[in-house]
């Protein structure tokens, strides 16, 4: 006996709704870091010479190098979607990876930078620190904090991009599961999927009582013909979230390694 | 509700390239002005490469050029804000 | 993201009872559903409700007579921070969207579901792990914090007590409020049914979605300002250290920009109630809808601007003191204007005085008394005499519990019928609200009286000459709370022996009114196709 039971698939892919989102939650990153610049904009403008003096500290030469790998990185990042748009998995797998080397590139710098002001006796609280001006001291105060605040954001982002290189590689492309609510339908039958020619291509074991639930999942493979948007809209939001990392980076280089 | 796939824009390798070498002149540009004493403009000037080089990134790599005007007002409204808060507390510091 | 379901049908099951993966409490806390969601919200809220409550009428207790009445002045100082930063944090910022917004946002649009409802999962799992925090920080460490609900530097970072923990549940409080605000504004942009225009939206979504904007963009400020408080007491970095050149006032200044527009939190979702209750009671449109609408925009975008007006005698500049107090007096115009379109909705309508319009018309009171009180202290001289009196607390009693308080209790009344498909005693509910009406009134009244006579708020102890108003406020206490236990007792007795409550019991016109109650998992059997405003009725 053949019977066909349809289920209403609603395939509810809000694109444009997943990058709102992700845009909306940068929108707060802005504002976070907006606090800690209305900081910086506040003590700069009590303290410019001191904090122009203290500025002359830090290396403009290891600065400008992150500068450098983190626009790059953002290059990487946006050829990488680029690639994925086309079809080409391989290339965008490569850019990304480049992508996450350079962030790894940017906290090791970061590292080494830290640790030379430690081991000259300057951090938060430190004697050495506390005995300079005032304008000195918030000065450092603010590039420990908000180096640390950004290079957080990096490292977040590198376990972020990392995540969704794997996703990457193991993914086909698109995947849809379908989930019975109504088991009862179709006890004692078999479920049976057909291509667009009505060709049966696909069929299951009996659906007895032992059967406590039915998920039929579809993988298909993305060629460049059938790329869908949904299918990276994740990797594409991952983007946003890197682009926005080097952007608040634009930002502190020139406000603490430039003041000179 | 339909699904406009497809609909988008994909933005070339070398259109990308050609912003990542525009970062960098900017970049080159900050660095050398900052050995230069302006006075006063020294605070403005830097500040309006690093805009300019965020305006890049945001409108190329991020895709804002091609996205709807919605993306766009609620960007400005962020920045918007976030200028507020900084310029009304210097009504404050700036005046004590 | 690919979010495939089976558009099934449930077979008339609500959302109460569907079987999902998870059986017991895990099908609730594990819910991705926005009604099992906006209920978790409402039972942990009003548990905080109750704790915070509890805590007033032991401060209250303390106060009913000069020198110590039942505890110490350390205790009485973590007391009132306790009040605040429970109320606060925990019942009134999450408010009425937390919970109603939830429950009715994708309704009243005319959608199955939030936009994200994993990330709405995720906001109230912060919601409580914070709340859990906050209440653990009282027993560990140095003890309960004592500094107020407003953390002010240089006391915050010097006291012993457990300030770091308890503002880091704090932190995640405004963490879930966050991600609520991508989610709200993100459903309104894309969730809103066939023929749902903007201008067809009822007037609570127009609420959701002002406050929804303040959310995103204020809340992050608080979220860096309590993470420095963090910073600051285990790193001594010296951003609010005068001896390192910092500067307590710029603490100030970072703690009001998102705490001002935070009322706006606590009050449009409110407002947007009442803009719902009115018309359905006054059986007539509402007067001036886009006006409305408008000024919850302008209220969000204005009330950015005026958090100076909480730091007038600080030291901050004069200049800045005139330009907040201008800005604040502008802000109470799109209020008016809401008052006025109120008020007006109810001219010439069909009154039926049903306990969720008598919580709408006590809120009008209340809220109006409130608002102006707010621009007596808003008028510089004047300020420099009340701030930090007892005028301070009187006005943001009436506001924040005459105000966005009455507004819940209104929504329960109105909408608790839909939610869980049963009906209250409405003549208990009459008598509560009438007992709730006094107390209040004179619990919060005289605190006018005393701070124009010079009272200082958070004291513990007072001159004998202010007795008499405080001993009438300890007792406005007892016949509130009464109040509230009477009203508290109907609601929920309702939910277990109520009488199954139909469909629309009040002949109201939005599309909650149009599914059962309660509502189904998916809210509708098919989208529907929306051809008119709201509030459109027959006589």
């Amino acid at each position: 006996m053949n019977q066909t039971v349809t289920i209403a698939v609603e395939k509810h892919r809000d694109y444009i709704g997943s990058k709102i989102g992700m845009w909306l939650f940068l929108f707060t990153e802005i504002l976070l870091f907006g606090g800690m610049f209305l900081i910086y904009s506040v003590y700069r403008s009590v303290h410019p010479y001191d904090f122009h003096n203290a500025a002359r500290e830090l290396s403009l030469i290891i600065g400008t190098i992150n500068t450098l790998v983190l626009l790059t990185s953002s290059l990487t990042m946006a050829l990488s979607i680029s690639a994925i748009q086309k079809g080409n998995k391989k290339l965008s797998i490569i850019f990304l990876i480049l992508t996450i080397i350079l962030g790894i590139i940017f906290l090791v710098n970061k590292y080494f930078e830290w640790d030379a002001k430690f081991q000259h006796g300057i951090y938060p609280d430190s004697p050495g620190l506390l005995k300079r001006k005032e304008g000195e001291i918030l000065f450092y105060g603010l590039y420990f904090v908000m180096t640390g605040l950004h290079g957080l954001h990096v490292f977040a982002g590198v376990i972020l991009l990392s995540i969704m290189l794997i996703a990457v590689i193991k993914k086909p492309y698109t995947e849809f599961s379908l989930r019975s609510p109504h088991l009862e339908l179709f006890r004692g039958s078999r479920l049976a999927a057909y291509d667009k020619n009505r060709r049966e291509f696909w069929k299951s074991e009996l659906i007895d009582d032992y059967v406590k639930e039915i998920i039929v999942t579809f993988k298909y493979i993305l060629t460049k013909e059938k790329v869908n948007k949904a299918d990276f809209v994740q990797l594409e939001n991952s983007g946003l979230y890197w682009h926005l990392v080097d952007i608040i980076w634009i930002f502190l280089f020139p406000l603490f390694y430039l003041i000179t | 509700m339909e699904y406009k796939e497809n609909e988008e824009k994909v933005v070339s390798y070398g259109t990308y390239i050609l912003v990542w070498f525009g970062l960098l002149v900017f970049t080159g540009l900050t660095v050398t002005v900052s050995g230069m004493n302006l006075g006063r403009l020294s605070i403005i000037i830097p500040l309006l490469i690093a805009s300019s080089k965020a305006g890049m990134v945001i409108y190329f790599f991020m895709h804002l050029k091609y996205e709807g005007i919605l993306f766009k007002v609620m960007l400005f409204i962020t920045l918007l804000v976030v200028t507020i808060f900084i310029g009304f507390t210097f009504f404050d510091i700036s005046y004590r | 993201m690919v979010n495939d379901r089976v558009a099934g049908n449930h077979e008339g099951m609500s959302f109460l009872e569907e079987e999902g993966r998870y059986r017991g409490i895990g099908a609730w806390i594990f819910s991705t559903n926005h009604k099992r969601i906006g209920i978790l919200y409402l039972v942990v809220m009003l548990t905080f409700f109750a704790v915070g409550a509890t805590i007033g009428l032991l401060m209250k207790l303390e106060l009913i007579a000069p020198g110590p009445t039942i505890m110490q002045p350390q205790t009485y100082n973590a007391l009132f921070t306790l009040h605040g930063v429970i109320m606060i944090f925990l019942f009134i910022i999450p408010g009425l969207a937390a919970p109603f917004g939830n429950f009715f946002l994708p309704i009243l649009i005319g959608a199955k579901d939030v936009a994200f409802p994993r990330v709405n999962l995720l906001s109230w799992w912060f919601f409580i792990s914070g709340g859990v925090l906050a209440i653990v920080s009282l027993f560990t460490g140095g003890g309960p914090i004592d500094t107020g609900w407003t953390f002010y530097v240089p006391y915050s970072i010097r006291t012993g007590a457990n300030v770091s923990l308890a503002v880091f549940g704090v932190f995640l409080i405004g963490c879930s409020s966050i991600l609520t605000g991508v989610n709200f504004l993100t459903t309104i942009h894309r969730l809103r049914a066939p023929g749902m225009t903007w201008f067809r939206l009822p007037l609570f979504i127009w609420s959701l979605y002002a406050t929804a904007w303040i959310q995103l963009l204020a809340t992050p400020i608080i979220g860096i300002t309590l993470l420095l408080i963090i910073l600051e007491r285990f790193f001594g970095i010296g951003f609010f250290d005068p001896t390192k050149g910092g500067d307590p006032i710029l603490f100030q200044h970072l703690f009001w920009i998102y705490s001002h527009p935070a009322v706006y939190i606590m009050i449009l979702p409110a407002m947007g109630v009442i803009a719902e209750i009115l018309p359905v009671f006054a059986r007539r449109t509402v007067f001036g809808y886009k006006a409305i609408a408008f000024s919850s925009l302008a209220i969000a975008f204005v009330g950015s601007l005026v958090w100076g007006h909480h730091m007038f005698v600080t030291g901050m500049s004069d200049r800045a003191g005139m330009i907040f107090s201008l800005i604040t007096f502008l802000v109470a115009i799109p209020s008016g204007i809401k008052v006025f379109n109120w008020v007006a909705t109810l001219y010439k309508g069909s009154i039926d005085l049903n306990p969720a319009l008598l919580f709408a018309l006590s809120f009008i009171f209340l809220f109006s008394l409130g608002g102006l009180s707010g621009l007596v202290q808003n008028t510089l001289a004047v300020n420099l005499l009340v701030h930090d009196t007892y005028w301070i607390v009187g006005h943001f009693h009436y506001v924040m519990f005459g105000g966005a308080g009455f507004a819940f209790f209104a929504a329960l009344h109105y909408w608790l019928p839909k939610m869980f498909g049963r009906m209250y005693n409405k003549k208990i509910a009459t008598i509560a609200w009438m007992i709730i009406f006094i107390g209040f009134n004179i619990l919060y009244f005289p605190m006018f009286i005393l701070g124009v006579r010079g009272m200082p708020r958070r004291y513990y102890d007072y001159l004998p000459e202010f007795h008499t108003e405080h001993l009438i406020s300890t007792i406005g206490s007892w016949i509130l709370i009464s109040g509230l236990i009477l009203m508290f007792s109907n609601l929920i007795n309702a939910l277990f022996k109520g009488e199954k409550a139909d469909i629309n019991p009040w002949g109201g016109a939005t599309l909650e009114w149009q599914i059962p109650s309660p509502p189904p998992p998916e809210n509708f059997e098919k989208i529907p196709i929306v051809e008119h405003g709201p509030y459109v009725f027959k006589r």
